[in-house]
């Protein structure tokens, strides 16, 4: 690989040894323990928290305080990564926030217009019971399992104006009984019951729903702006079907869901071991976003291996970085940009929220069977289930 | 004098030498690779396995002692109580309909002249295939949508579409289908086997004395087939309070938690909650499961004492 030669000249006394690796949480904790785990490894905004209070990533705060643009970070995006010390135990390379991913192709066929999606949740629901009644098939899908049904119902709460918990640290508590999580719940309950816009399946996750998706039987659906990667590699998605805007927000303390890939160091690494890994992360994943030369040889590889280049994100160090190296890579890229322009144009002005902190997953684990109550359960008391959920979390805090 | 016979040719070798000569020797070398991977595999994880149910740990700094802390945790969970409830139903519904099926089957099977050996294979075809195949194939059949394979069958007959694994109350009886198909075809071929070893005289015997066919596998069939229908029935008793692969793979314990099982909550302690996982819960429920299918199966086997043949 030309990256690991440059760096290995630049660095003689370092070796990088490349290895397959996709983050996979059933055996993580089995490769850190067997010491299989590569050194530096990626780690979702999701995740990263858990894996710092578990005390299986290292603190890379000096070593990145080295850095020629360490002034430049997007504090938000620093905060992702930090404990409540301001410690730093990992770096972002990538953000994206929550967008409204939509079908052209239907929205034709059931008489939408597919360059003005959605503006409101008004707006979703109408254009749900449209393409539900003149396809046939799901007008709006929302993930349920495995962790992703409560991921998404915190973005749909945040869209409300709802938050899931209050306070941090030691005085966090689980505040998903909120007006905001109840709206959303019932938005659901109200296209699941009453328009039956939702089609007939409903355990979903994130890589089946964008199966369902890129097979053309779901209308509307949210998650990460960066699906569309996924979808081209993995799902074959048609290129002219695929639309992207943002998310509706409604209230005045609504705001976006942001996630994205943090890069981390495993604890168990030497100190030398954790200098090179960290002199990896400036070379290889963060260079490209500061330095013209790194990013238009990155954009030229993904390009010529046929991987999708220009998906918009968001920004780690600042707006204008983020449109110079959009700028830098402009020959290269690939994605139907203009079928995303309502995504990049509008998403910087939302207000970005991060994931609640406190047993992030297991919360989520609690959402996805509310989620699928109100989906499979006509009869579903959103009230008394959230009110259970919250008691549930709250004990889990009050646990540790 | 047989018996002492037997006795004198196995009796203790006196001597070290005697016991080499006798060939006790090779027959240590060839146990020993057996105890080494049984050792390294089974035993060492489930010893490991009980200490760890004693302890908190990240598996990386070291591990620290909370006696009967974990066993606590998981009496407080409340989705125990729905994970017990959904085992027991799981296996109430494996009892009734997946355990006389095999048996069926077999009966049907016995009594074809020809093409016995064809439709054993057919039979055995879905144990063969592996189960994440197994889990795609039957997602897609069970579809909820008017278009799902099934659906579409069940069309023809003019009923309407079902949930299937959509809904709470469908969820878990589809599971059963499921795994009554893949496991099925291993039994039939056991009772199949049994069944030839029923001696042709005991059906001549009730034809005589005017026996119908339901009298005859009442009276003949089952009582001769008793010791493999005991040993079945506990196995399958065994298996189905350990369901994890259809719940997870299938539902993940959805809809609402009406098809988590005991196991999928032992994997959800484990595994569930990103890259740090509870072990020691994990652990100690599998202690508590494990203590309990063995005390199924000592009251199960003093029971049927009188019934078997050993």
């Amino acid at each position: 690989m030309v990256q690991v030669e440059s760096f290995e000249a630049k660095y003689p006394w370092i070796t990088v040894e490349p290895s397959e690796y996709e983050w996979d949480p059933a055996t993580f904790s089995a490769q850190v323990a067997g010491g299989t785990l590569p050194t530096l490894f990626q780690v979702p905004f999701t995740d990263i928290q858990g894996l710092i209070a578990g005390g299986q990533v290292a603190d890379i705060t000096d070593l990145v305080a080295e850095l020629p643009y360490a002034d430049a970070f997007n504090p938000n995006i620093l905060a992702v990564t930090q404990d409540d010390a301001g410690r730093l135990y990992g770096l972002v390379t990538a953000a994206y926030g929550i967008g409204l991913h939509y079908n052209r192709a239907l929205f034709e066929q059931a008489g939408l217009d597919p360059d003005s999606p959605p503006q409101t949740w008004e707006e979703v629901r109408e254009a749900a019971a449209a393409i539900a009644s003149e396809t046939g098939v799901a007008g709006y899908a929302q993930m349920s399992q495995a962790n992703t049904g409560g991921w998404q119902l915190t973005s749909l709460s945040y869209n409300f104006g709802g938050r899931l918990e209050d306070g941090t640290g030691d005085t966090v508590t689980s505040t998903v009984d909120n007006p905001g999580t109840r709206a959303a719940l019932e938005f659901l309950q109200a296209m699941r019951w009453e328009d039956d816009s939702l089609g007939d399946n409903f355990l979903y996750d994130w890589g089946t729903i964008n199966q369902a998706f890129a097979a053309g039987q779901v209308g509307m659906y949210t998650s990460g702006s960066d699906v569309y990667n996924s979808l081209v590699t993995e799902n074959d998605i048609d290129p002219e079907s695929y639309g992207l805007s943002v998310l509706p927000l409604s209230g005045g303390d609504a705001g976006v869901l942001a996630g994205g890939t943090v890069v981390a160091v495993k604890s168990t690494a030497t100190p030398g071991e954790v200098d090179a890994a960290v002199k990896w992360l400036d070379h290889f994943y963060l260079a490209k976003l500061v330095d013209e030369a790194a990013a238009v040889a990155d954009a030229q590889a993904l390009a010529e291996s046929g991987a999708p280049v220009g998906t918009p994100a968001l920004p780690i160090f600042g707006e204008e970085q983020l449109a110079q190296s959009d700028a830098w890579v402009a020959d290269y890229v690939n994605v139907p940009l203009d079928q995303m322009s309502f995504f990049k144009e509008n998403i910087l002005s939302q207000a970005l929220v991060p994931e609640p902190s406190a047993h992030t997953q297991e919360m989520y684990a609690i959402l996805d069977s509310v989620i699928q109550a109100v989906m499979t359960d006509e009869n579903a008391d959103i009230a008394t289930l959230l009110q259970d959920a919250q008691s549930q979390v709250n004990a889990l805090i009050e646990q540790s | 004098m047989t018996a002492t016979r037997a006795q004198a040719r196995w009796s203790r070798p006196r001597s070290v030498r005697s016991w080499v000569k006798r060939g006790g020797l090779s027959a240590l070398v060839l146990v020993l690779p057996l105890v080494l991977v049984f050792g390294v595999f089974s035993w060492f994880p489930i010893v490991r396995a009980a200490v760890m149910s004693f302890q908190t740990t990240n598996l990386i700094s070291d591990p620290v002692w909370v006696g009967l802390h974990n066993f606590q945790r998981v009496f407080a969970d409340p989705l125990l109580l729905t994970a017990i409830r959904n085992t027991v139903y799981f296996t109430l519904l494996a009892l009734v309909f997946g355990y006389p099926i095999p048996l069926i089957l077999a009966a049907c099977m016995n009594e074809l002249r020809r093409a016995k050996g064809f439709y054993s294979v057919l039979a055995y075809l879905p144990v063969v295939v592996p189960p994440v195949a197994t889990i795609l194939l039957w997602r897609i059949f069970y579809d909820a949508g008017p278009n799902g394979a099934f659906n579409t069958i069940l069309s023809w007959f003019g009923l309407g579409p079902w949930p299937w694994i959509q809904s709470q109350a469908s969820a878990m009886p589809s599971l059963v289908l499921v795994a009554t198909w893949s496991a099925a075809g291993a039994t039939v071929i056991i009772y199949l086997a049994a069944m030839t070893s029923i001696r042709g005289e005991l059906y001549d015997a009730a034809d005589v004395d005017g026996a119908s066919i339901p009298q005859k596998i009442w009276n003949v069939m089952l009582p001769q087939l008793r010791y493999v229908l005991l040993v079945t029935l506990i196995l399958q008793l065994i298996g189905t309070f350990q369901v994890f692969m259809e719940p997870f793979l299938l539902t993940n314990g959805g809809p609402a938690n009406s098809t988590l099982t005991v196991l999928l909550l032992i994997y959800r302690y484990a595994f569930g909650s990103g890259g740090t996982g509870d072990f020691g819960a994990a652990t100690a429920l599998s202690l508590m499961l494990a203590a309990f299918l063995a005390l199924l199966s000592w009251i199960y086997l003093r029971a049927t004492r009188s019934w078997s043949e050993t």
